[in-house]
């Protein structure tokens, strides 16, 4: 008998280990697996959190908080550590980490901002950062792909010596920016029907992540190797040149949001991005990447990044300590955690 | 008739629900001091949740569990092992960074004061159950991690050994052993139930179960359909038609009366690595299902990962189409039309989280991309067909993998294959794991990719199944091809005879 034999009704799916596991309709297979808009429950209780804290805002502080300026403001400042997030998003999803993101931001800005960059001029700035954030994201992935190191040891590194390197350029100093074209995208009459130029690149860089992620061969690819390294190398994928242009990518995601801090800041500094590391890594992980690997979602991330922000802003708004707001951020990582670990199937 | 002694272990009605799920409806099981009591069934029959009920890891929703006369709950895994259950998990749960002794000891140190390790008095006790399991040559100071699957084991069931155990309940355990550490696993557990332990033993082979069992309990469907029969006399056909509702244990898809004589397309010369096997060189043909037949250790795994190029050789060529590959490139190896479904399919060929369809399409993503963009309609469409093409169940390519059982994610492995349009299937160990009822579909998908004109490079530890698929049999002994045959011409006592004593003179 060549033809397969009727399978007796043993073929269902089955519960192998026994184990309760939910359904994953809805929760777990997140918004990369769908329909562009398929609201799952984990993305749907992120927007509840954001509409909650607008609601916390909006009562505390009715009338600055709901100002178009405000709401201006939040999103320009979501917009660095947003940048630098989706880069870190696509890292951990593929089972890696960046620890020297922070560290890469201030080399960036200050390298970008240097006397001799600023005779250059705009494309100066904006070149000298992209390259340097890349140039960073170089050495983290050759290190990683080729140089078999551990990310967490290899962008430690990193992190150390590019804060070194950033010291040594600024001396410490400030730098300001003289270039009026660059000054000119922080100001207000920069803003396209009221958006500032600065979301609008953090909207361009999400929506290319988004797609990045869940619609071509690089996203695929990142998930399987997060998702299971040896599998994907067994499967013919080149593992090593992907982990490379992953790190690559998280370099290019930290320039980016380095010429962003220039125009917000005027200046470049050598203490730009400190802890953006963890700022970028908590809002991966509350919006549903798991950190080890096999799953990310942009949308999540860029709304942990929205309500860390909006947090902040509140903060501020009722003239509450920082030190008050750096344990409602912890409090708020490990709610959102323990929320997710109950409402989806971890393995 | 002697008075049946009472039992020591009643299980009576367990049930217990999984979201979606009925995973054990009603089961009773008996089980007496000093026998060994088999639980036989498919996967997803039961098995699993069963014992977890018993080790105190699941709570049963119903039913009642009596032990020694007395009604009892088994609120936690550690309420089980006071009362004297120990459970030796198929997944060994060792700590690979702790040494034996402490791994023994692990939660229960002998202690000065409540928190002083005593860590000699460890190691003196841990020694003595390692005698007691007859393996003196296990260092309690090593570290877990250094030892072998085999000797892991023994670890583990000295671990069981220094509780106070009055059952013992091993999952699977000869799973990952060669036949000579098989009968040690026997002669141990031999030792035990003389001792009055009680043995509850899980395996898919039933030529253990008719070697050490006493009785048996077929679970099916979450039900007991028969219990207590005994091992030894029931027919083999008997305990199949239970399990699977049909009487059958392995059906081999017949071969083609003759192969068409056409140029090898994978020819293996002179292929070596240090340690692991010796030259081999071998061929397959299009339509030749060509077996390599040895013990674990044998160097079968290692050749197949060789000729795929994901261990790099030191000497010799692999050669597709007469075209030789690259060597220890894996990338190489799939362009040129070589596919691996490897021994351990969720460790090393499953994307657990992913579906169906993207676990199918990892290995063609290219196809159903234009500059890297892809076009996820005809991604589907295709895994669809190759899935189809398999008979996947269930038809539903959205479904994540890790809900398949074992042959339909062995199915969608070699769908992964058959989509990217491969030439050449190396399949290692390819029904581990897999059911008795699922095998026989398995092997036929094998045999009709084959008659599709693919070349098969088989590894498989069960002989039969060597015997049965393949068309021309390498039999592996200490990583020398000992001898080469067309299946038909061997028998599974002369394959054995050879992976054994290695003399290929007749």
């Amino acid at each position: 008998m060549t033809q397969p034999a009727t399978p007796a009704k043993q073929e269902g799916p089955l519960l192998d280990g026994g184990g309760p596991r939910k359904s994953t309709s809805g929760d777990g297979a997140g918004p990369w697996s769908g329909r562009l808009f398929r609201p799952d429950v984990r993305t749907l209780s992120l927007i509840g959190v954001l509409v909650a804290l607008a609601l916390i805002g909006g009562v505390t502080k009715p009338d600055e908080f709901l100002a178009t300026s405000n709401v201006q403001l939040i999103l320009t400042q979501a917009s660095v550590i947003g940048v630098v997030t989706v880069g870190m998003t696509f890292v951990i999803t593929s089972g890696g980490i960046d620890l020297s993101v922070g560290a890469i931001v201030a080399l960036a800005s200050v390298w970008a901002t240097t006397v001799a960059t600023q005779e250059y001029g705009f494309a100066g700035i904006l070149f000298t950062a992209v390259i340097v954030g890349v140039g960073c994201g170089l050495v983290n992935g050759l290190l990683i792909a080729y140089g078999g190191m551990v990310p967490f040891i290899a962008t430690l590194a990193m992190l150390a010596s590019a804060r070194g390197l950033a010291l040594q350029i600024t001396e410490g100093k400030t730098q300001m920016v003289s270039i009026p074209s660059v000054l000119d995208l922080g100001e207000r009459d920069a803003y396209l029907f009221g958006i500032p130029p600065l979301v609008l690149v953090f909207a361009a860089v999400t929506v290319i992540g988004w797609l990045v992620l869940n619609r071509t061969t690089f996203g695929r690819r990142t998930v399987a190797v997060g998702g299971n390294a040896e599998a994907a190398r067994l499967a013919g994928i080149d593992v090593r040149r992907q982990r490379l242009y992953l790190y690559l990518l998280s370099g290019l995601c930290c320039g980016i949001a380095a010429f962003l801090l220039i125009v917000l800041a005027g200046s470049g500094q050598n203490t730009n991005g400190n802890l953006y590391e963890l700022d970028a890594i908590a809002a991966a992980i509350i919006g549903g990447t798991l950190l080890s690997g096999g799953r990310g979602t942009i949308t999540g991330s860029v709304l942990g990044v929205l309500i860390f922000t909006t947090i902040t802003n509140i903060f501020a708004l009722n003239n509450l300590e920082s030190a008050t707001q750096q344990i409602a951020k912890g409090a708020i990582i490990v709610a959102a955690v323990l929320v997710q670990r109950r409402t989806s199937h971890t393995p | 008739m002697a008075p049946e002694p009472p039992p020591l272990l009643t299980m009576d009605g367990i049930t217990k629900s999984f979201p979606g799920v009925r995973a054990l409806d009603g089961v009773d099981l008996e089980v007496r001091a000093g026998e060994v009591h088999c639980l036989l069934g498919q996967n997803g029959a039961g098995k699993s949740t069963l014992i977890k009920v018993l080790a105190g890891a699941h709570q049963p929703d119903g039913g009642a569990i009596t032990w020694r006369g007395e009604h009892v709950t088994l609120k936690s895994p550690i309420a089980a092992m006071r009362l004297g259950i120990a459970t030796i998990y198929q997944e060994l749960d060792l700590v690979e960074g702790l040494s034996v002794a402490e791994n023994v000891y692990l939660g229960h140190e002998p202690t000065t004061a409540g928190f002083v390790v005593r860590g000699r008095d460890a190691r003196t006790a841990a020694a003595a159950l390692l005698r007691r399991l007859g393996h003196t040559e296990i260092d309690p100071a090593r570290l877990v991690g250094e030892l072998s699957a085999a000797q892991q084991q023994i670890v583990s069931m000295a671990r069981a050994l220094s509780h106070d155990v009055r059952l013992i309940v091993m999952d699977e355990p000869s799973a990952a052993l060669d036949p000579d550490e098989v009968a040690n696993l026997f002669r141990i557990v031999a030792d035990l139930t003389a001792e009055g332990v009680a043995v509850v033993y899980i395996s898919h082979r039933l030529e253990e179960i008719r070697r050490i069992g006493d009785r048996v309990t077929v679970l099916k469907d979450g039900r007991a359909v028969a219990s207590g029969l005994p091992a030894e006399s029931t027919p083999t056909r008997e305990v199949v038609a239970l399990m699977t509702g049909r009487d059958v244990e392995y059906v081999f898809p017949e071969r083609p009366a003759q192969l068409p004589l056409a140029e090898p397309l994978l020819t293996v010369r002179g292929l070596t690595r240090r340690g692991e096997f010796a030259p081999v060189d071998l061929e397959v043909r299009p339509g030749e299902i060509v077996g390599l037949a040895g013990l674990v250790g044998s160097g079968r795994s290692e050749i197949l990962e060789t000729v795929y190029g994901a261990r790099k050789a030191e000497a010799g060529q692999v050669l597709v189409d007469g075209r030789p590959l690259k060597p220890g490139s894996v990338r190489a190896a799939v362009r040129a039309g070589l596919g691996l479904a490897p021994e351990e399919r969720k460790a090393q060929a499953l994307l657990m989280l992913e579906s169906i369809t993207r676990n199918v399409s990892v290995s063609s993503m290219s196809r159903f991309s234009h500059g890297g963009w892809l076009d996820r309609g005809a991604e589907f469409k295709a895994a669809r067909r190759a899935t189809r093409e398999l008979s996947l169940k269930p038809d539903l390519p959205s479904a994540p993998v890790r809900t398949l059982s074992g042959g339909n994610q062995q199915k969608a492995v070699l769908a992964r294959w058959l989509l990217r349009g491969c030439r050449v299937l190396l399949l290692d160990e390819p029904t581990r794991g897999v059911d008795v009822g699922a095998r026989a579909e398995l092997y036929a998908v094998i045999r009709r990719l084959a008659d599709d004109g693919l070349g098969v490079l088989l590894v498989s530890s069960e002989v039969p199944e060597v015997l049965g698929l393949a068309d021309r049999v390498l039999v592996l002994r200490e990583g020398h091809v000992v001898h080469t045959a067309p299946a038909r011409e061997l028998d599974e006592h002369r394959v054995l005879d050879l992976v054994m004593e290695g003399s290929p003179a007749s």
